[in-house]
């Protein structure tokens, strides 16, 4: 399971145990490859244990649409995939618009996205939307939805990739830090706290720790740690079935199958990767507890239970870089998912590991190429 | 807001002494307690009980009297007593709390932790059916209300306060059906090297004596109890064990257990302060130097709370931690704080010494450490021994992970009542030490608040709402 040395050579060694780094390692796996994941801490030990587990189309990013679609349709099959059910609920994901100004914004998205030709938001009048959200503050004038979203639990999520994995021979070397990475043409040379690794490929997936990999490469990258804070309630009645956002401030506010309620939205405390910690800010926080009050009042008398933090990748164009190295021909990136990374790990994972056995991906990263932080390339975002 | 020099968690033994001491010297001082007046677990309610109900004074002790004194020098002392307050988030100079359903912030140069201990649980199956109660919840209703519970009472367990709630029931007239000890017969053997330093403690004398009360009343004591376990559906009706080569059922209104107290590790856990698995005390406790330094910076942490030392020698622990704090906020030379604090040294050195007796014959039976599979270990999320063990199994490799993936610990109580032995079973499971193996990560609050105290609180400057 875990403490073997790791030594010796592997078609693929993957860098960090979240879900992306699991993902991929199944997909490879499923490919036919030998693989290695080198995890610093223990498996799902960050963001993709403690994330607020959306399972999320509404409001992408027009890049990450084509991706978060196809993962979406993994989400539904998700049991095949890691014959676990991941604890995934199609609840519905619901965008509030406060005030006419708010739902103007959402008019516009909605219309841009069926210009694009994506049909899979849809805009809610004031009636759909308490029909939907009985228990929302009086005066919304509507939203906009995706109804076959949901979310599922983060933590069991990337073990049930783990375990899938590991039944296909995947090896996890847990508590093992990747101390330096030689890359050459021939194949790259991972020196770890447990022991040297020849790998045919590297893929870098390790979070907020991913930017000292890039650095080793020559390329650095403008990562910022983040740290997301989230509050849960105790066990309250039920009271609202889909997962719910705001569209001028920040909130995520959901209803957990056990009848806890999970506040977040991206009020932001301290992170400490240094040192694998995080402080809450708790006057963000407040604000963050304010907003969940102001749009749900029944919630005023449930007691908070828990609040915390993970630590997360941020890039300064919020998605991530989906890449190639631009230094070494056998080294892949993914990571900097901007907190709204869960989604999206079983098609990373897929796309990732096409590149590396046909030199392909079936959907285009281009927006998320590392290059485009470089200044003497120009930025290959919209 | 406001500022003080030192903020005391806590008005016990510890709390008291140290806030008198430190105010002494001319420092600011604030202490937080949950209740509503000062004295701790031990002497709850003191005052009140002295003032108002002099004969339950008479019956729970000299001991508990004792406490009257530390709590007048405390009430004059100009500390200021922020009673009924719930700390709930701690940061290096810094902490809020909750008071009258309001939350409040409160800065401090130092903060010193002394919130004492908790019962170490006793999870046996059956141990969470009504009907079954800890020796210190009984404690709590005698001390603060005077109730004594009636029916065919049981105690079950060991340690030094089971034998005192024995005697202050018998004194408040309620007939004890039996007391069941669950100490190996080869722990009296293991401690009797301890038996010279804990002669000069004045523990063993007041512990014969006790003992000798019990049995002059007619309580039937089982020795060598092992297997114990609760019977009944709704309602805990008998308490079983093996004893003596038998097989005993004790049928019974109320099953009282105990089995010594552990470090309440909540507060300084949530600071982040290093801990380390004491296995003389079988408990994780934080790490200190002699004055009650924790590895976090301008934090302390004294009494029971740092490791079991009793309420005398919480005393004089706080004296010293106090006199720490003056010194480091420069209110006392080097040379004043070490002249000060030789009498109290010399008298925590001897207390402490005589522990190691107590800690012996009293250490928790191996069984308490991997308890059967089908006893739940988390109460609040009803998770089993049995669902640790297999989460284990499937790769979990932590309390953390344990946690993550079977919500035991994810309740309202924190992790408090099941954290010492989801640690104890990870450690076993893995083949892992209990220091290798740690425990969970305490998030605040440290225990629950209302949301509508948080959204009421002020936020005093400004923030971006998208834009961080």
């Amino acid at each position: 399971m875990t403490g073997k040395p790791a030594s010796g050579t592997t078609d693929l060694a993957v860098i960090g145990g979240g879900l992306h780094g699991c993902s991929l390692a199944l997909q490879a796996a499923l490919k036919g490859l030998s693989v290695v994941v080198l995890e610093k801490d223990s498996i799902a030990r960050h963001a993709s244990g403690v994330n607020a587990g959306g399972v999320r189309r509404l409001g992408r990013h027009p890049a990450e649409i084509p991706l978060s679609l196809a993962s979406m349709r993994m989400w539904h099959e998700i049991e095949e995939l890691v014959h676990d059910d991941c604890g995934f609920q199609v609840s519905g994901q619901v965008k509030v618009a406060e005030t006419e100004g708010e739902m103007g914004n959402l008019r516009l998205r909605a219309e841009q996205l069926r210009s694009q030709g994506y049909e899979h938001e849809v805009l809610l009048d004031g009636e759909e939307l308490y029909r939907l959200l009985p228990a929302l503050k009086r005066g919304c004038p509507g939203g906009l939805a995706c109804l076959d979203d949901g979310f599922a639990e983060p933590y069991r999520t990337t073990q049930a990739f783990r375990r899938r994995a590991e039944a296909l021979g995947v090896r996890f070397l847990e508590k093992t830090r990747v101390l330096s990475l030689e890359a050459r043409c021939s194949g790259c040379r991972l020196s770890t706290s447990s022991g040297e690794l020849e790998a045919g490929v590297v893929a870098n997936c390790a979070g907020a720790w991913a930017a000292r990999i890039c650095e080793q490469l020559g390329e650095p990258v403008p990562l910022e740690p983040i740290a997301p804070m989230m509050t849960v309630t105790q066990r309250l009645p039920f009271f609202v079935k889909p997962v719910v956002g705001t569209t001028g401030r920040l909130l995520s506010f959901k209803q957990m199958p056990n009848g806890t309620v999970l506040i977040g939205g991206g009020h932001r405390g301290r992170a400490e990767p240094q040192h694998n910690g995080t402080a809450l800010d708790f006057r963000r926080l407040i604000r963050n507890v304010q907003i969940a009050a102001d749009l749900f009042p029944s919630v005023r008398g449930a007691r908070i239970i828990r609040c915390w933090a993970g630590i997360e990748a941020r890039m300064p164009d919020d998605i991530p870089v989906i890449s190639r190295s631009s230094t070494a021909s056998n080294v892949l990136h993914a990571f900097g998912f901007s907190a709204h990374g869960f989604q999206l790990g079983p098609v990373v994972g897929r796309l990732m590991s096409e590149l590396i056995v046909s030199g392909e991906s079936s959907l285009s990263l281009k927006p998320f190429s590392i290059t485009r932080f470089q200044r003497d390339r120009p930025a290959a975002t919209s | 807001m406001k500022t003080v020099d030192l903020a005391i968690v806590g008005a016990g033994p510890a709390g008291m002494v140290a806030a008198s001491e430190a105010r002494g010297h001319g420092l600011s001082v604030a202490v937080l307690d949950e209740q509503e007046a000062p004295g701790g677990q031990i002497y709850r309610a003191v005052e009140a009980v002295a003032a108002q109900a002099p004969e339950r004074l008479a019956l729970l002790g000299e001991d508990y009297a004792h406490g009257r004194r530390l709590a007048e020098n405390f009430r004059v002392s100009g500390a200021e007593h922020i009673d009924r307050a719930l700390v709930w988030q701690l940061e290096p100079n810094g902490l809020w709390y909750l008071r009258d359903e309001v939350c409040h912030e409160l800065k401090a140069n130092r903060i010193l932790l002394a919130s004492g201990a908790i019962e170490r649980p006793v999870p046996i199956p059956g141990w969470t059916r009504p009907g079954v109660m800890t020796a210190g919840g009984v404690q709590i209703l005698l001390k603060s209300s005077g109730v004594v519970p009636d029916g065919r009472v049981v105690l079950a367990g060991n340690g030094p306060l089971l034998y005192l709630l024995a005697a202050q029931l018998l004194a408040a007239g309620c007939r004890i059906g039996a007391l069941v000890e669950t100490v190996p017969y080869a722990r009296y053997l293991e401690a009797v090297p301890h038996l010279p330093a804990a002669l000069g403690s004045g523990y063993l004398s007041k512990g014969v004596r006790l003992l000798r009360h019990l049995r002059s009343s007619g309580t039937r004591i089982y020795r060598n109890a092992r297997d114990l376990r609760v019977e009944g559906e709704q309602h805990a009706e008998a308490l079983c064990f093996h004893a003596g080569g038998h097989e005993v059922r004790l049928d019974s209104d109320l099953i009282v257990l105990h089995e010594g107290v552990i470090p309440n590790q909540q507060l300084t856990r949530a600071l982040g302060c290093v801990h380390r698995w004491d296995d003389g005390q079988k408990c994780f406790r934080p790490e200190t130097d002699e004055w009650g330094n924790t590895s976090v910076e301008d934090v302390l942490t004294v009494g029971d709370g740092a490791g079991i030392g009793g309420a005398l020698a919480a005393e004089h622990a706080g004296r010293l931690a106090a006199l720490e704090v003056a010194r480091s906020l420069g209110y006392l030379q080097t040379r004043e704080r070490d002249r000060l604090s030789t009498s109290s040294r010399r008298q925590l050195n001897k207390l402490l010494q005589g522990r190691r007796f107590l800690e012996v014959l009293y250490a928790p039976p191996e069984e308490r450490q991997s308890p059967p599979d089908e006893t739940l270990v988390c109460r609040c999320e009803e998770v089993t021994a049995g669902q640790v063990r297999t989460a284990v199994r499937t790769g979990c490799t932590g309390p953390n992970q344990v946690k993550a993936f079977t919500r035991c610990g994810m309740g309202p109580c924190q992790g408090r009542m099941c954290g010492n032995t989801v640690s104890a079973i990870v450690a076993e499971t893995q083949g892992i030490t209990m220091e290798e193996c740690g425990y969970y990560r305490i998030r605040p609050p440290i225990k629950p608040i209302p949301l509508a105290a948080l959204a009421a609180a002020e936020v005093d400057c400004e923030l971006d709402d998208v834009a961080q």
